[in-house]
């Protein structure tokens, strides 16, 4: 039979059982090879229950350092009856099945182009543990103990993140140790091993840390400052605070005092969590709320009136699928369009595009800054891919020397010294006026803050020019908010091509491998990430500098690219949307088979015609300048 | 209009308080509510009771939802920052604006249909946290912005301007709060300001959520014969239980009663609030006898005002939350940001 044969580059995926404690064993097995120096990218697929469904956990390990989803399964450890037909269905060819073998099961149960690899494992367990908790946790960190062997998995890794684990407590160490040599064991004595898979020792895990994108965010916004949090708990965006509220209660308790420097309220829904930081915002903390779609959609009311009566706040979206009971435990980017024109009346919204857990951290600190600068609801676009699976990403970074920026904040003295206070009035052409915070002056600076009614001064006014004033100002303030967003960052091909294409969050990874996939076949694509809105407008330009362009997103109606139709009135005949929704992170194999199909691989890689160079020649002073102005770090997943 | 600013000058001879300010100084702008208006004399009683108190206006914050209630924190305390938020979410925004700086007095000013219904979810959790603030209901029992709809307030059998009957339950806020556990609640008159204005200033001194609903008239829509709101059905129903008296920490008591006459509820800033009990059994401390009296005397068609219910050893949203003392808008980046160093080591125990 054909055995699959690969070192550092291949995918398990294991099926088993919400609530049978397999996660922990699972994310030891990712660990244990990421210690090895070997690039891996676990992904939870898992459900909307507690206990009972199936659920799954798929590593790629990947020498190469492809973060994103490959697609395909090469070994399948099948600990869930219940799927394993579907399960074992999803075997590549000449792939890899471990099995509890303890019941002998029919032949006709089984592939015949797939390496099935029997230990009996809940056989063994019950001998040793009587305990019915014990004997399920237990038979989880034996099936990493078999694999240790199939896969010549360095044991000594896996010891030692047990020990980390669980430091201090010494019995269950030791029996998480005998476990896995129980599982180790019976493979070295009774089967063949190693398999044709295999992990080897490199150096390719570098300086990356290890660490989900929602506890990143969350740290984001312990270093940017937010002191109030308010929330309502919703898949997936509920361990944002449950991690924030966690790292306060570490680094913002005060020793002297044990007091507090941060407040966390669990609100009563969406609508009062939004509330909430509008509140704080006015009155001048940082203060931040983490949702779902489904928030987003309740809080809507609220958005607008932060915007109209210009109030900082700080949104956190992890985004999931779909409305209602949806897909809450899939991923997806199908809220842009909701959040980025989020309200009544006429409104837009800054939106960050995190890739990873790295920019995550770094977006949810800037967020608080721009709330303030800007004095609007910052969006911050993370989405279940990010936000709850651990991801290796370049070390969170923070400059001690770094101040939060308050913004445009009118203190007493300058309002004592007789300084002009209008709270809607434009002084110096960037749109955004002057604000003080309640108490800050006995007898100048108040105001009376409302939605759209109202003049430079904040009186009532019902006046049209007075509203369009405001309203104009209110567009010249977004149009400044493209110099302090992200500036997106551009990728040339490494040859000249009329074909680009438009990404941005978690789509990256996948992305990334399929740019250099496609070259391999000779396709050149020029590409750009997007990491903000409003666009720059070097995006536009690089539409404009090639003849189509693929805009790859994870929602159905490609609302990416609605944007930039909308946004830089672009012919929509230019952008070619590619789009996965279908709950998984999209793969590169995906990105590559949907591109590839879109050029029909003939008309890719002639020589730019006469009539091209000239786009060509503005792509390449477009590229340069993005170059110029793009921070240092174009984050990678890979190696050069 | 609302925009047009009350003139500046005064009667030279206009009494200051303790702090030098005249009660010119806690006015706002015109009100551009209806004449006669129930809305206005609580605007006057909150003017009043602020000046008697003597806190500098600006260190008031004032917030409102949607509705006629909701336009006059603009028609007083001028000096005070005022947030006009959206339908029934005032609750949501001033806990809010309470965690960001401890150290304002909060005052919500809201009506019986932004707080009985669109709202009263955002109600019921502010008082069940403890948020430090004066929560006041204008209640008319209708809507007047959009021209005199019942309200959920509005009395089962009451009969609107246009003739309907109104065949719903109607929401007890009273009730609702002491269930809630709020730790002050009030009800009042705005036609009885000898009554208002004390409850006022001791609900502005008390720890915790201080609610009080007015019933206050609405002279355009709700105060015709077959209304349970207007001010002839108010006055001739109005069972109030214990007028009382609001003496500031440190001040002298110049009135005396007889013993047995009155309850004295010490506050926890000195300041204490003596009651006159016109019913000699009604204790303002026990909360389930409150409930249970209002409740009675409502059946009877009563409305039972003055100082239902009070816990002078309450505490508010800050202690249960245990924050620090400063206010933690003051707080800088040296406060929060753990820094450099701490962010290596979480690094490090991440790879």
């Amino acid at each position: 039979m054909k055995m699959l044969t690969a070192t550092n580059d291949f995918v398990v995926k294991f099926a088993t059982i919400n609530g049978s404690g397999s996660a922990s064993a699972n994310d030891m097995f990712a660990k244990a090879v990421m210690r090895m120096g070997v690039p891996a990218s676990p992904r939870n697929i898992f459900p909307s229950n507690i206990q009972g469904l199936p659920t799954w956990y798929e590593v790629r390990v990947t020498q190469d350092g492809w973060l994103g989803r490959r697609g395909g399964v090469d070994m399948m450890v099948a600990m869930n009856p219940q799927t394993w037909e579907a399960d074992i269905n999803e075997i590549e060819s000449g792939g890899y099945l471990l099995y509890d073998s303890t019941r002998t099961l029919p032949k006709s149960k089984f592939r015949d182009d797939v390496n099935a690899i029997g230990v009996p494992l809940t056989a063994i367990c019950n001998d040793i543990w009587h305990d019915p908790r014990q004997r399920q946790l237990f038979k989880n960190i034996m099936y990493v103990g078999a694999l240790s062997a199939l896969l010549d998995i360095d044991l000594g890794a896996i010891e030692s993140l047990l020990g980390e684990q669980y430091k201090n407590k010494e019995k269950l160490l030791e029996a998480n140790k005998q476990a896995l040599h129980l599982g180790r064991d019976y493979v070295i004595e009774n089967l063949a091993h190693p398999i044709g898979l295999r992990v080897c020792k490199t150096d390719r895990v570098g300086d990356r840390i290890f660490v989900d994108g929602n506890s990143a965010t969350a740290l984001g916004c312990l270093y940017g400052g937010a002191t109030v949090c308010s929330w309502y708990p919703i898949t997936p965006s509920t361990s944002v605070v449950e991690a924030f509220q966690s790292y306060c209660k570490k680094y913002r308790v005060d020793p002297a005092t044990g007091a507090n420097k941060f407040a966390v309220v669990q609100a009563e829904d969406e609508l009062a969590s939004i509330g909430i930081a509008v509140g704080a915002g006015w009155n001048g903390t940082r203060a931040f709320t983490a949702t779902s779609g489904p928030g987003i959609s309740l809080m809507t009311e609220f958005i607008g009136l932060a915007y109209f009566a210009e109030v900082p706040v700080t949104i956190i979206n992890v985004q999931r699928g779909g409305p209602s009971t949806g897909m809450p435990t899939r991923t997806q980017q199908s809220d842009l369009i909701a959040c980025a024109y989020a309200s009544h009346g006429d409104t837009k919204h800054v939106l960050l595009f995190p890739e990873d857990p790295h920019e995550c951290f770094e977006f949810a600190a800037q967020a608080l800054d721009l709330a303030e600068r800007l004095q609007a609801p910052i969006f911050v676009m993370s989405d279940l891919d990010i936000g709850m699976n651990p991801r290796l990403c370049a070390p969170f970074v923070w400059d001690d020397a770094r101040e939060y920026d308050r913004g445009k904040v009118m203190t007493a003295a300058e309002l004592e010294a007789g300084k002009d206070f209008g709270r809607y009035k434009d002084i110096d052409g960037d749109g955004i006026p002057y604000r003080t915070y309640p108490g800050t002056h006995p007898s100048r600076g108040a105001y009376f803050t409302r939605g759209s009614s109202r003049d430079l001064y904040a009186r009532y006014s019902e006046r049209g020019p007075d509203y369009i004033y405001n309203m104009q100002r209110l567009l010249q303030k977004f149009e400044y908010a493209k110099k302090l967003v992200p500036p997106p960052i551009l990728r040339a091909a490494a040859q000249k091509t009329r074909h680009g294409a438009i990404y941005f969050g978690s789509t990256s990874p996948a992305m990334d491998e399929a740019i250099i996939a496609l070259e391999r076949d000779g396709l050149h694509v020029d590409t750009v990430r997007v990491r903000a809105f409003p666009f720059a407008d070097t995006v536009a330009e690089f539409i404009a500098a090639h003849e189509r362009v693929f805009v790859v997103e994870q929602n159905r109606d490609g609302q990416l690219r609605t944007m930039l139709i909308n946004e830089f009135d672009i012919d929509p005949a230019r952008l070619v949307s590619i789009v996965h929704y279908e709950g998984t992170p999209i793969t590169a194999r995906f990105i590559t088979g949907a591109i590839k199909q879109q050029l029909g691989a003939a008309s890719v890689h002639e020589a730019p015609k006469a009539a091209d160079m000239q786009s060509s020649c503005a792509l390449d002073s477009a590229i340069h300048r993005m170059h110029r102005d793009a921070p240092t770090r174009v984050s990678k997943g890979h190696s050069p | 209009m609302t925009y047009i600013a009350k003139p500046k000058l005064h009667h030279p001879h206009l009494t200051c308080n303790a702090i030098g300010f005249t009660r010119r100084d806690y006015e706002g702008k015109i009100s551009t509510l209806c004449a006669g208006c129930g809305h206005d004399s609580i605007s006057a009683a909150i003017i009043h009771a602020c000046w008697e108190l003597s806190i500098e206006p600006h260190r008031i914050a004032k917030l409102s939802g949607i509705g006629c209630s909701s336009k006059t924190p603009d028609y007083f305390l001028g000096q005070s920052h005022g947030f006009n938020t959206v339908h029934g979410r005032m609750p949501s925004v001033l806990t809010g604006a309470n965690l960001a700086n401890r150290k304002l007095f909060y005052l919500g000013v809201s009506g019986d249909g932004d707080s009985a219904s669109i709202g009263i979810g955002q109600l019921v959790h502010a008082i069940r946290r403890g948020v430090r603030m004066v929560y006041i209901v204008e209640n008319n029992g209708v809507y007047g912005l959009t021209k005199g709809q019942f309200s959920a307030t509005a009395d089962q059998g009451s009969v609107s301007k246009k003739g309907a009957r109104n065949t719903d339950v109607p929401l007890d806020l009273v009730g609702l709060a002491m269930h809630l556990g709020a730790s002050f609640v009030a009800r009042s008159f705005s036609g009885d300001k000898h009554q208002l204005i004390p409850l006022i200033k001791a609900a502005i001194a008390h720890k915790g959520t201080a609610f009080i609903d007015v019933v206050s008239p609405c002279v355009t829509f709700n105060n015709h014969a077959g209304s349970t709101k207007s001010y002839e059905y108010v006055r001739e129903h109005n069972d109030a239980v214990n007028p009382f008296d609001y003496i500031a920490p440190r001040a002298p008591i110049t009135v005396d009663y007889a013993p047995g006459e009155v309850v004295d509820v010490q506050m926890h800033d000195g300041s204490l609030l003596r009651l006159r009990k016109l019913d000699t059994n009604y204790d303002p401390s026990d909360r389930a006898a409150a409930i249970s009296y209002v409740h009675t005397q409502q059946l009877r068609g009563e409305i039972v005002t003055g100082l239902l219910y009070v816990d002078a050893d309450s505490h508010d949203l800050h202690q249960h939350l245990n924050t620090v003392a400063v206010p933690l808008n003051t707080l800088t980046a040296k406060d929060l940001s753990p820094g450099k160093a701490t962010l290596d080591k979480i690094n490090a125990a991440l790879r």
